[in-house]
């Protein structure tokens, strides 16, 4: 079954597609260029010692984003 | 005809860019700053087997050519400005889709492009195939694959750029379809900007359009001050209100931004090239590579900030324990050096000017040159193997409670978070920082740290005062400039350094083990500027304050009855002597003699202080700081401490008439402190206050205005720690005495 969730609510290890990123400005831009864009798939690697920020594996490589900042995210997962 | 010409190397951070750039260029590299910014601009030549002469600037690593940093301002005005006759596009292979989302707007732009897939070993070696030819039949680019570390492929590649370059063909910008919805727009405004000649000149009409619905700032404002200059503002309004049309149109249909859709069909464009065929993977692409193996431990919630804490402390004792010996050598250099001239030349003027001013000066600052050697190798192994991304990532959600970055750590270290480091390296090290307010807040909060030049006048205080509980003190102390530090980096961000944190979205780049080319060049540059900086500016400053230290000197009235002391005493002793030598008895009657001429010495230099710029200075001074307990001794050691932290031990020295006190050796010092009754516990820890947070040293001043890229930010600097201080120290003291405190 497909759900979509925000992705701050996704586990560690969790996999899921990118449904929609609901930002614009600088904010938006920079995740955006660096492909997070619907349709891209995203796995969770880890976190921040203190939960935050969130590392993610993004087209074969890992990138890094704050809670509050993957708040504008939406995820389609299994 | 062979010829010279130039070319741009341009990609996303991380793609190899700067290895590259060494590799072609080696030691022929020259490196400066692009105009009003504080973006490094790098130029090497290169000499091409066929006898040409390519000048490559190395442009500052993008993830885009939308003008949001400096960095990505910068490099797209170079290309459309400077017209380089080509672009090499350095991209990982091993993230291809990411890299070419750069690659995409460079062929929207028009430019020249050659690509230069590079870690095709590591792809390789991750089971990813990349059909070279058939992508760049479907890019219409040409393609070739290296491996900038190995060199693998790097001949051919600068063979392609040469070809190219000598074909010099018209810029042909790629179309890519957007949707109807801006497709339509750029057509509309399209029309409306070749109908008017609006900024043509400058840029092709359907990048323009294109910029305006993306919203880019830098090309708006353009458009705005074109519009200005030629009364054509009905067409920028015309062009604006189109693109707020079609945001409010795409907002209510799809719930979505123009610039998104620009973004989401880049992206789709690459997609539908890279599903032709072009890459196959032989192993599952959600594998674990050795990079990720490697975060599992190093970035474990529980055992990340552990390693993280001995990495660091391993720098530190690496930086300071390492650069003891050469820093040992230099010293004795300056002072064999200062001995010669001692000698060599007669009393007077010139030869305290040589011995005290320019050698004593320009050797202070010269002794900090292995600190930053080794502090920048260690610096560069942790940044060239992906290091200093993850301590970004794991401090991030501490600093940024501070309007600071997770990157912020490193400086504050370098600059004495574990007491003794130095703020000039610390400084300097805040380049690593690409988010402008971030780093401005940093660099300017760094300088609060307990510097190793601090560390001996703090310790000489609390030695004197805090005698019973000294380790508790200095821990305290480390502790509360910390705090200070974070602080003051808030308060700052909420003032002058106002905004909205930048984007934490930042890469993690997989593990590398760096080279030692990379690492000696990175190392090298930035000694270089230090040496440079020491050269100039800093022996002008050490002139200037010799200057106010020295002049006006005593007048001879006064000059004079020091000298009749001293014919005094030598006379009055070699008439003992003269007796002793009688009655056949033999005292060391010498040493006695010596010891008091020294005395006077003191007392005539302490004297002469107190009469020089620096003195008057001091004493007019003590109308405002005899609030903090201040009187003008402790004022001249503050303008001394200006030149370098220490020198307030010996400054204070002189003007308790002790003769220049070793720093090392402050014995009486401490005791006449001691024994002064206008000394007490309210006061030394006043000072100890005041010495921690006022101006940073004149070394750190230039540092900052270098690094902050305007001398207000230096100004800025000097004057608020200095007011920043004094109220602390003011306030501490006045409380210290109101509660009766202090004795």
């Amino acid at each position: 079954m497909v759900s979509r969730i925000m992705l701050r609510e996704m586990a560690k290890g969790q996999s899921g597609t990118i449904a929609s990123v609901k930002v614009a400005g600088e904010l938006g831009r920079r995740i955006r260029e660096m492909g997070m864009v619907p349709g891209t798939t995203i796995k969770i690697q880890g976190r921040a010692p203190l939960n935050d920020p969130v590392a993610l594996r993004v087209m074969g490589g890992t990138l890094t984003l704050r809670n509050n900042e993957a708040d504008y995210i939406e995820v389609e997962v299994e | 005809m062979p010829e010279s010409f130039k070319i741009a190397l341009a990609g996303n951070p991380n793609a190899g860019k700067t290895t590259l750039f060494n590799r072609l260029t080696g030691a022929r590299q020259h490196v400066g700053n692009y105009p009003g910014v504080t973006v490094e601009k790098k130029e090497g030549i290169y000499n091409s087997t066929s006898g040409a002469s390519i000048n490559i600037v190395d442009l500052p690593g993008t993830y885009s050519l939308t003008a949001y940093s400096v960095e990505e301002v910068v490099a797209r005005d170079f290309l459309i400005h400077e017209k380089p006759r080509v672009v090499i596009n350095i991209t990982d292979a091993a993230n291809l889709e990411r890299h070419l989302y750069l690659t995409c707007q460079f062929l929207e732009l028009g430019v020249p492009v050659v690509i230069a897939l590079n870690m095709i070993d590591v792809a390789r070696d991750r089971g990813i195939s990349i059909e070279v030819a058939r992508l760049a039949d479907l890019l219409n680019v040409p393609i070739v694959a290296i491996s900038a570390r190995s060199g693998e492929g790097v001949d051919e590649l600068l063979q392609v750029v040469e070809k190219v370059a000598q074909a010099n063909q018209d810029w042909e910008p790629v179309y890519i379809a957007y949707g109807e919805d801006i497709d339509g727009a750029i057509l509309e405004m399209e029309k409306q900007i070749e109908a008017n000649s609006f900024l043509t000149d400058t840029y092709s009409s359907r990048w323009l359009a294109l910029k305006y619905l993306e919203n880019d700032k830098q090309v708006i404002e353009k458009g705005r001050s074109f519009a200005g200059r030629h009364d054509q503002e009905k067409v920028a309004d015309c062009l604006e209100d189109k693109v707020e049309e079609v945001g409010k149109h795409v907002l209510a249909t799809m719930e979505t931004y123009p610039e998104a859709i620009v973004a989401d069909h880049r992206y789709g464009y690459i997609k539908s090239i890279l599903r032709q065929g072009v890459i196959t993977h032989t192993y599952d692409e959600d594998r674990l590579y050795t990079s990720d193996r490697i975060d599992r431990v190093v970035t474990n919630q529980i055992f990340g900030p552990i390693i993280m804490l001995a990495v660091l402390l391993g720098l530190y004792h690496f930086t300071f324990t390492y650069s003891e010996l050469p820093v040992s050598w230099l010293e004795s250099l300056f002072g064999w050096l200062a001995g010669f001239f001692e000698r060599l030349l007669p009393d007077g003027h010139l030869k305290s000017l040589l011995v005290s001013g320019i050698i004593g000066g320009v050797g202070g600052v010269m002794g900090f040159v292995p600190i930053i050697m080794f502090m920048f190798f260690g610096i560069a192994i942790l940044e060239d193997s992906g290091y200093l991304a993850r301590v970004a990532f794991m401090m991030d959600r501490v600093f940024r409670i501070f309007g600071l970055h997770g990157s912020s750590v490193m400086a504050y270290i370098i600059s004495g978070g574990i007491a003794g480091g130095c703020a000039v390296p610390g400084v300097m090290a805040t380049r690593t920082l690409r988010s402008p307010r971030e780093r401005m807040a940093t660099l300017l909060t760094a300088p609060f740290m307990n510097c190793g030049a601090k560390l001996p006048v703090l310790a000489l205080m609390i030695g004197t005062f805090f005698s019973n509980n000294q380790a508790q003190v200095m821990f305290m102390l480390t502790l509360l400039a910390w705090v200070v530090a974070l602080l003051v980096a808030k308060l700052l961000r909420l003032t002058v350094l106002k905004g909205e944190p930048t984007p934490f979205v930042m890469e993690l780049p997989p593990y590398r083990l760096p080279t030692f080319r990379g690492l000696a060049i990175h190392t090298w540059e930035k000694t270089w500027q230090y040496i440079r900086k020491a050269a100039t500016v800093i022996l002008g400053a050490s002139i200037l304050i010799w200057v106010t230290m020295t002049f006006p000197g005593l007048p001879d009235s006064q000059k004079l009855v020091f000298e009749n002391q001293r014919q005094e005493i030598s006379a009055s002793y070699a008439e003992l002597n003269g007796q002793l030598h009688a009655e056949g008895s033999s005292v060391p009657v010498s040493q006695e003699l010596t010891r008091q001429l020294a005395a006077i010495e003191a007392a005539q230099a302490g004297q002469a202080l107190r009469h020089s710029l620096a003195g008057r200075l001091g004493r007019s001074l003590e109308s405002i700081t005899w609030l903090a307990g201040f009187d003008w001794r402790t004022n001249i050691a503050l303008v001394g401490g200006f030149a370098a932290k220490e020198i307030v031990l010996s400054t204070l020295g002189t003007a308790y008439s002790l003769g220049g006190v070793d720093v090392e050796k402050g014995g009486s010092l401490s005791k006449t402190l001691a024994a002064d009754p206008s000394w007490d516990k309210a006061k030394a820890f006043s000072l100890i206050l005041f010495i921690m947070f006022y101006s940073p040293c004149f070394v750190t001043v230039v540092c900052i205005i270098k690094e902050a890229g305007s001398w207000k930010w230096g100004a800025f600097s000097m004057a608020f720690n200095t007011v920043f201080a004094m109220l602390l120290s003011t306030s501490v003291y006045q409380l210290c005495r109101l509660l009766g405190l202090g004795g």
